[in-house]
């Protein structure tokens, strides 16, 4: 029972805390924007590991996350395999080949207004469709090694990818587009001077939105047949043989991976379009 | 109205390209069938051919690029294939009176749409909530933002067997309540970050208007914040409805589920029938797109009749 109350007095002093913190003079510091949700996500591990062991659920069912950490640590070398199977393999190569794909696509579409036309209403219906249902079929193409992962990544994160950068091409103003050709710019200066970089911001987004669905499609795809590693593979055959921990230390896996390959994308981004309003700091 | 033209030929290429494709990714099952019935392939034998490209096989096997176009179990089958396996499983179903047959796509449908409905409801509800609270409480907008957002880096698809056994423990019968957390999951932050946008919409001279009408705040919300964000609200419902539905499918694919149109997918894939899995693709997209469309109508109605839209 201490375990529960425990868990509950730190939820109320940590939720009080944070109030004050927010309300206080600082609360546009950057040390108080990085404490509060670190705060608030150390009281939902706190709350999950107390209700676990206040209430006594069996670890079949759900296990404390100390527990978690525990069978983390123990089994770091299986987790890096399935790591590289699933993220470096499957999901980076998908998706450097898929956005690169689809970058190159359009720029190639975006010379026709014809094409564009009639690419874009489609790019964005396709974009909204469950494409992770064409995983058994990619799978039985291409095998049940990593490719066929890659492949449906590819197709994943192509569409999102395509529609942003189209989006993004269309950015520059007419105003824009007569000033260079007053420079007497070609095709391909304008292109690389002017359009590129206006459509980066839009390009980022596409990118950002492609980092979770490569790994989705990796993942989905290791359900309709792997070999005998992967994060996909070990959370389904996990789940069989109730060794729950180690499923959620790759669950553990898999969030820290898609947040640290958002946060790269991120990051680039920052670096590439610091001139765009969106990236400005307040101070600077 | 003007992009029909180029949607169209876009459309006509796609479906172009699909048929030529159709040849080469199904010669060599043709040739293995063509062989099993007696007749003479070049080469003779599968090890034979596994090493000559589909190119090759076509060029000495003209007469058998045709049987590629008409298999039961192809690699590739043909949009005629689909439509027509789409048709009997629908249609044709509909009209003897069995639509609601375990073995018509309108059930398996009809399934998915509930839990699609369930969780976009949920995801919906969530999102504006947790909207509101970020517009009217710094500390929420401090603590949750961030992990609204890191929530969406984490794939779902590591979580959903797991969502489902805990559902299973706690005694909730059937799939239909974890497939409905897995689409609102998904859907729920569209919604939330398009709200915030929303909410956030009125300008300072706006809200000042109604602090000199001695509103309060509750007053302040429904009539010009919330009016405010109706656009917005409406842009993110349709993504999160799309949203819901792959949550939906995502939830049937990997558990096992034995109704739903991931369920289709899931069955055609372990019984080697990919025309199960083709139909039940198209409907799902089908389903997208009409789930979409009623969105957006509803959305013209709506803000046609708030003024918002001429």
């Amino acid at each position: 029972m201490s375990w529960l109350t425990g868990a509950l007095v730190f939820w109320a002093a940590a939720w009080l805390t944070n109030i004050r913190l927010a309300n206080s003079a600082w609360s546009d510091s950057r040390a108080i924007r990085i404490a509060v949700p670190l705060l608030f996500g150390i009281t939902l591990l706190v709350l999950w590991e107390g209700l676990v062991r206040g209430l006594g659920v069996s670890p079949v069912i759900l296990p404390a996350p100390s527990q978690v950490v525990e069978t983390f640590a123990a089994s770091t070398d299986t987790l890096w395999e399935d790591f590289r199977q699933t993220v470096l393999k499957g999901a980076l190569s998908g998706y450097l080949i898929g956005c690169s794909a689809a970058f190159l696509t359009a720029i190639m579409i975006d010379r026709s207004a014809f094409l564009t036309a009639g690419l874009l209403p489609i790019g964005n219906f396709v974009a909204a469709l469950p494409i992770v249902g064409i995983a058994p079929i990619l799978v039985s193409w291409f095998g049940f090694d990593w490719h066929s992962k890659a492949a449906v990544v590819v197709v994943m994160v192509f569409f999102p990818v395509l529609v942003n950068t189209v989006q993004g091409l269309r950015e520059t103003d007419a105003m824009q587009r007569d000033l260079m050709r007053t420079y007497a710019a070609g095709y391909m200066q304008t292109l690389t001077k002017l359009r590129l970089p206006a459509a980066l911001p839009f390009v980022f987004n596409g990118l950002k939105i492609a980092t979770t669905l490569a790994l989705i499609g990796s993942i989905v795809a290791e359900y309709f047949g792997s070999p005998t590693r992967g994060m996909g593979f070990r959370i389904s055959t996990g789940v069989g043989a109730l060794a729950i921990d180690l499923v959620w230390a790759e669950i553990a896996v898999a969030a820290m991976a898609g947040t640290a390959f958002y946060g790269v994308v991120a990051w680039i981004e920052a670096r590439v379009t610091f001139w765009h309003p969106s990236q400005r700091t307040k101070t600077g | 109205m003007r992009s029909v033209l180029p949607v169209l030929s876009v459309l006509a290429v796609i479906v172009g390209l699909w048929y030529l494709a159709v040849a080469p990714m199904n010669i060599r099952v043709a040739l293995d069938q063509a062989e099993r019935g007696g007749e003479v392939v070049t080469p003779e034998t599968p090890l034979a051919r596994q090493n000559v490209s589909v190119w090759a096989l076509m060029i000495r096997n003209p007469d058998h690029v045709r049987a590629g176009y008409a298999l039961d179990r192809p690699r590739l089958p043909t949009p005629q294939q689909v439509g027509r396996e789409l048709w009997k499983t629908t249609g044709a179903m509909a009209l003897r009176g069995r639509a609601w047959s375990k073995r018509s796509l309108i059930y398996h449908s009809w399934i998915t749409l509930q839990s699609t409905f369930w969780g976009f409801l949920l995801g919906t509800t969530l999102g504006i909530l947790g909207a509101v609270a970020i517009v009217y409480s710094r500390v929420s907008d401090l603590s949750l933002m961030p992990w609204a957002i890191i929530s969406q880096t984490v794939p779902i698809v590591a979580l959903a067997p797991m969502i489902i056994v805990l559902s299973s423990q706690l005694g909730i019968e059937g799939r239909g309540v974890p497939k409905a957390i897995i689409s609102a999951y998904l859907c729920y932050f569209p919604v939330l970050v398009g709200m915030v946008k929303g909410l956030r919409s009125p300008r300072r001279d706006q809200l000042d208007l109604l602090r000199t009408y001695s509103a309060s705040g509750a007053q302040t919300f429904s009539k010009l914040r919330l009016p405010a964000s109706m656009p917005y609200l409406f842009t993110s419902l349709k993504i999160g409805v799309a949203a819901a539905l792959v949550g939906t499918i995502v939830g049937e694919l990997p558990t096992g589920a034995i109704s739903g149109l991931g369920a289709r997918i899931l069955i055609g894939d372990q019984f080697g029938t990919p025309l199960a899995i083709w139909s039940a693709l198209i409907a799902a997209a089908i389903l997208a797109g009409v789930l979409v469309t009623l969105l957006d109508l509803v959305q013209r109605i709506t803000l046609r009749r708030m003024g918002m839209q001429a």
